[in-house]
């Protein structure tokens, strides 16, 4: 794709050779000079800017709209309310499988939420649009809003997260509870939390008859591209997807959201490419949110502080129209051996948009209230936090009883620990003061997410002139995908990094899968690592059956490919070219193709999972409640880690959300009308960088023979699991407080 | 629809001129007015940008002492200024714990005094607002009301006054000083904003066409240089509007305070000065049952609004610490994280 400009960037500072090294970002000098061309910063000739006019109430219906007063407004094209809108080949209400969502484009005058598209402005200039949209004045008729956890009927979900079971259960958790020598019994709750990733959702869209161009951010290009053909009545293939960079994805931009499908209609009712980008505020409702929760914990030992039973009970909210179910009990799954264990979820429809996932959706909310709760639990049984997390550490998955592909989680307690200074922690509250007079506490969690795989494919090519190549239409949302599965394309072909072209990020190209589930790196890598093993055994045999190659007669187990030769694996003397290889044989390329996707005989057999352990230090003034974390360490075995450098600031980014999950971020609703109050970044509280505090991450060694043929797990999204909850026990222990509310604001601290 | 004229005047009896227009607004730093434009809040006729007007940039130092300080110094400048820093470290220290660096390279002298409520109903046109529409109602009572006033309030309107620079200069007693079509005149900083009564929308004593030439700071303020501080309470370490905050300066006499000011912020629909707590101080020793006396008196008359009742008690402490830390001293320079409890040792007088 020649308009992806990084195929012509400089080549990338190389420090050694593939998997295991530290490359820097190869696009790091296109996004340090603003030359890398994200969806909005596309400009097709004739293009025109369409701008949404969203609902200021949560539930009702429009009554009128001012289109004329809109219309009349120099540059404005074309006003579409549910009047004009073309009708669509398929429901928008459809929902044909678990990741397709219900969106709103304007085939109605119903109001859902509060945020929710009315109508799009399309204007020769962005000015006139926003001019445009303000002019449309819109009137209602307005229905009381369902605001509150505790403002509907609540009822049992068929399925929560992307098709788990509400409730699960394992052994007796009553017969446990009762027999234990000592309980708790708690209940914690979770804000509402808004998707603002800094990029807003964006599209730029150009049809030619039934094909259809787009530049715009997604996750998953070929579930999109499936999605918008269905809504379209046209072929998938017809549709060409360009998303070489995200700024930031999260979840929100895996499925094609509402306002980005405006942006295409708009484009094929103006008949001009049409540009569409969300303003800030108009993030809070249609792309999707964290859902509040109500998490009850209730947790049994016995004398020796052995869990007995762990019940983990979750209310929480979706929309009235769709079904999103925050998984965070599922949280209490997989981390602590109990002869007894329930998880189960209820929920609240509420006058809101559909929630949606967002990093380590059911982990994070559900993770601060287990690993507050084990905080509560080893106060309960007068023990240190570590000793009785490792008192229960669970040596087999607890639910299943399954072994773990790979569980380095001890070694991870034990080397944060060490790094921080674990063993100096005294076990009451309020006995450590710094310099200042700041009260300081330690606390811990432990993280972990599952090692998911979606499927992937690749395509890899060998050429003459002993370069390779690699297609894959993989994502890059600022994890660094364009440096991490090249690094494992150049392995996969036995070459130099800077000898093997990676092609990514258009819909073209071979599906890459989801980026999601910290799954990404493991499934488009599985699939490269197979495809670039297809292709090399092709040139294996092209040689071991010549009999004019020194490889001649090694069987195609018997070579090995490294830095554009094949060897011999039992003597290393005898090896020949790439290029000799396909001189000989006259090719010049030949093609490998391949998948990645998880084991179906490794699945059953084993429980996959990324370990951490996270410890927090705080500050908290006395008088004023005001905490600042100042010291967090994380240890992570996530197996195979492709770029440390990569791995490293996935782990600083999830570890300062959990920073913001605990201290910061929440949106703030007006209860009567459902409408978000802090709809920009000066209200919407994410840490600045004097909240983030001196931040490690240990890479922890782990070795999986079972997740993937590269043992690669996923490294996303386990630094926010871990770190809220580290945070919360780290408040409690510098101020005596526990609070079970996040985020932990001062006016719950004051008084302490 | 949202069409306005924009003029540049080159002088100030022009600009005085364009801004007496009805719904003519004059536009400095941008930071705020733009903000309220564009999200439909504010809607002048006629924007006066007096940004480039000559002579308005200037620190003047007065043969009194005193300072005279151009409306439109940008925050960052002022605070910066080294000998301004030293001689006022209270206001230095509030106007770097505002905003952000880039937002105070930009903000003015002028529009700091003249900076909006950041009351969210406010800035929510769907919602009812007394403020930006009299007679509408106000949404914040019985809202999202968690940050609104204690002190001063009505129930026609809960908001609080944003500006850090505010809180120190109150207490300072700066004098606001007017250009208008009328002629000069100047004000003193405490009585400038108005409390909300039955007319929230009347927020400062200025008249249609004024225009804020300068604010000064009277001799006897650089007085107090040597133990004035300014605290603010925040919901993360910085970037974020003050929850409450307080300016406390002192004149020691040995171990006698000879005069105390205090102002807080965050509190109410202006920079709130207590001037019966201050009184109690004169003449008393700096130790913190004193303290704790003079900030009951100050917090005396504060009633909460709404969800809200935490923050007298977090502004009755916050005026003991400030008083605290003033009588401890002013630091060598500004904390590098100003007026933050973080900024360093909590020491008790
Ligand atoms: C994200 C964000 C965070 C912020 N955080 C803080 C904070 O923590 N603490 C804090 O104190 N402030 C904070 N601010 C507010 C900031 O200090 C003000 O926006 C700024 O001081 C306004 O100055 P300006 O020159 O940009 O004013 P403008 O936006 O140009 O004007 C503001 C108002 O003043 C009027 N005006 C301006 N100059 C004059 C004059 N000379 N005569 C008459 N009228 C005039 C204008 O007509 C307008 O009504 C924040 C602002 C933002 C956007
Ligand atoms: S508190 Fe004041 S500014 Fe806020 S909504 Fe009410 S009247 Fe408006």
């Amino acid at each position: 794709m020649p308009e992806i400009a990084l195929s012509q960037a400089p080549a990338h500072i190389r420090m050694g050779s593939s998997i295991g090294q530290s490359l820097t970002r190869r696009e790091g000098v296109l996004k340090t000079t603003g030359t890398a061309r994200f969806a909005a910063d596309n400009h097709p000739p004739g293009m025109v800017y369409a701008v949404l006019a969203v609902s200021s109430i949560a539930r009702g219906r429009v009554t009128s709209l001012d289109v004329a007063a809109a219309k009349a407004h120099s540059g404005v094209i074309e006003v579409m309310t549910p009047a004009n809108t073309p009708r669509l080949a398929q429901d928008p209400d459809a929902k044909l499988h678990p990741f397709m969502f219900r969106i709103e484009v304007l085939q109605n005058d119903t109001v859902r939420y509060v945020n929710q598209p009315i109508a799009v402005v399309v204007a020769e200039t962005l000015e006139a649009a926003t001019e445009g949209a303000l002019l449309l004045a819109p009137a209602y008729e307005t229905e009381p809003a369902r605001t509150g956890l505790d403002s509907n009927d609540s009822f049992i979900p068929q399925a929560v997260g992307a098709g788990g079971p509400a409730e699960e259960t394992h052994g007796d958790v009553d017969a446990g509870l009762a027999a234990a020598s000592a309980r708790i019994e708690a209940v914690y709750e979770t804000p509402a939390q808004y998707h603002n990733a800094m990029e807003p959702h964006s599209v730029v869209a150009a049809w030619d008859g039934n094909t259809l161009s787009l530049d715009m951010p997604t996750q998953a290009m070929a579930m999109t591209q499936g999605r918008i053909a269905g809504l379209f009545g046209i072929a998938p293939e017809d549709i060409h997807i360009r998303s070489p960079f995200l700024g930031g994805g999260f979840g929100s931009k895996a499925l094609g959201s509402g306002p980005q499908v405006l942006g295409i209609i708009a484009a094929r009712l103006v008949g001009r490419p049409v540009k569409l980008v969300l303003r800030r505020e108009q993030m809070f409702g249609p792309v999707g949110h964290r859902a509040p929760t109500r998490q009850t914990m209730r947790l049994g030992t016995d004398d020796q502080g052995a869990l007995t039973a762990l019940s983990h009970h979750v209310k929480t909210a979706t929309s009235t129209f769709d079904d999103f179910i925050e998984p965070a009990a599922n949280a209490s799954h997989a981390l602590y051996a109990s002869p007894a264990i329930k998880t189960s979820h209820e929920a609240v429809r509420l006058d809101t948009g559909t929630p949606l996932f967002m990093r380590a959706p059911g982990e994070a909310p559900g993770s601060a209230a287990l690993e507050s709760a084990i905080d509560e639990m080893a106060l309960a049984c007068g023990m240190d936090p570590l000793a009785f997390r490792l008192k229960n550490y669970a040596e087999v998955e607890p639910m299943s009883g399954k072994p773990f592909s790979s569980k380095a989680l001890r070694q991870c307690y034990e080397q944060g620990a060490e790094r921080f200074g674990w063993a100096a922690r005294p076990l009451a509250p309020r006995q450590m003061r710094d310099d200042a007079g700041m009260l300081v506490g330690w606390g811990m969690g432990t993280a972990v997410f599952p090692a998911l795989m979606f499927q992937g494919h690749a395509r890899a090519v060998l050429r003459q002139d002993g370069t390779g190549v690699v297609e894959i239409g993989a994502h890059d949302m600022g994890q660094g995908a364009w440096t991490a599965l090249a690094q494992i394309a150049a392995d996969a072909l036995g070459l130099d990094p800077d000898q093997t072209e990676f092609r990514s990020g258009t819909s073209d190209l071979p599906d890459a899968g989801i980026a999601g589930g910290s799954a990404h790196t493991a499934t488009a890598g599985a699939a490269i690592h197979d495809a670039g093993g297809d292709v090399i055994a092709k040139l294996a045999d092209l040689a071991t059956g010549d009999q004019r190659s020194p490889l001649f007669g090694a069987n195609n187990a018997g070579v090995i490919a490294r830095g554009g030769r094949l060897y011999r694996r039992d003597d290393e003397a005898r090896s020949e070219s790439y290029t000799d290889i396909l001189t000989r044989a006259g090719h010049a390329e030949i093609e490998g193709r391949g998948t990645g996707a998880s084991d179906p005989a490794a699945l059953s057999a084993y429980a996959m999972y990324a370990h951490g352990a996270v410890f927090a230090e705080v500050k908290v003034d006395p008088d004023f409640g005001q905490v600042r974390v100042t010291r967090l360490v994380g240890a992570f075995a996530a197996g195979t880690v492709v770029n440390p450098r990569m791995v490293r600031s996935q782990y600083y980014g999830g570890m300062i959300w959990g920073v913001s999950f605990a201290l910061h971020e929440h949106a703030v609703m007006d209860k009567r009308t459902g409408r978000p109050m802090n709809p920009n970044l000066a209200e919407y509280h994410v840490p600045v960088n004097a909240d983030v505090p001196n931040i490690e991450a240990i890479l922890v060694e782990e070795r999986d023979v079972h997740v993937n043929a590269l043992g690669i797990k996923g490294v996303g999204e386990i630094g926010i699991t871990g770190t809220a909850g580290a945070i919360a026990n780290a408040v409690w222990h510098a101020t005596g407080v526990r609070v079970r509310r996040f985020p932990i604001t001062l006016d719950q601290l004051i008084g302490a | 629809m949202n069409r306005f004229e924009y003029a540049r005047p080159a002088t100030l009896a022009e600009a005085v001129a364009a801004g007496a227009v009805p719904g003519a607004a004059y536009l400095a730093g941008g930071t705020n007015l733009m903000d309220l434009m564009k999200g439909g809040v504010m809607h002048p006729g006629h924007l006066v940008d007096i940004s480039r007007l000559p002579g308005l940039d200037r620190i003047e130092w007065l043969s009194d002492g005193g300072v005279r300080i151009g409306a439109l110094v940008r925050n960052a400048d002022l605070a910066h200024e080294t000998k301004f820093a030293r001689q006022f470290p209270a206001v230095a220290e509030a106007l770097l714990s505002g905003a952000s660096a880039q937002l105070r390279n930009a903000a003015t002298v002028g529009g700091n005094l003249l900076q909006r409520t950041r009351c969210a109903y406010f800035y929510d046109t769907a919602s009812a607002c007394n403020k930006r529409n009299p007679g509408a109602g106000c949404d914040a009572v019985g809202g999202e009301n968690r940050l609104h006033a204690i002190l001063g309030w009505s129930e026609h309107c809960i908001a609080t006054n944003p500006s850090d620079f505010c809180v120190p200069l109150t207490a300072l007693d700066a004098v606001v000083e007017l250009q208008g079509p009328a002629g000069r005149r100047a004000i003193p900083l405490e009585t400038f904003h108005l409390l909300p009564g039955s007319t929230p929308e009347r927020e400062t004593m200025m008249q249609q066409g004024e225009l804020i030439t300068a604010v000064c700071l009277p001799a006897e303020a650089a007085r107090f240089a040597g133990n004035a501080r300014y605290l603010k309470i925040r919901e993360r370490t910085s970037y974020a509007f003050a929850v409450v905050s307080a300016a406390a300066a002192l004149r020691l006499d040995g171990e006698t305070i000879v005069e105390a000011r205090i102002a807080l912020g965050g509190v109410a629909l202006k920079p709130w000065r207590p001037r019966t707590a201050e009184a109690m101080l004169a003449g008393a020793r700096p130790d913190p049952a004193v303290f704790n006396r003079a900030a009951e008196t100050a917090l005396a008359g504060a009633k909460a609004s709404g969800d809200n009742a935490f923050k007298i008690e977090l502004a009755r402490r916050i005026v003991v610490r400030a008083l605290a830390l003033a009588a401890a001293g002013t630091p060598e320079r500004v904390p590098a994280l100003p007026a933050s409890p973080f900024a360093g040792a909590i020491t008790h007088a």
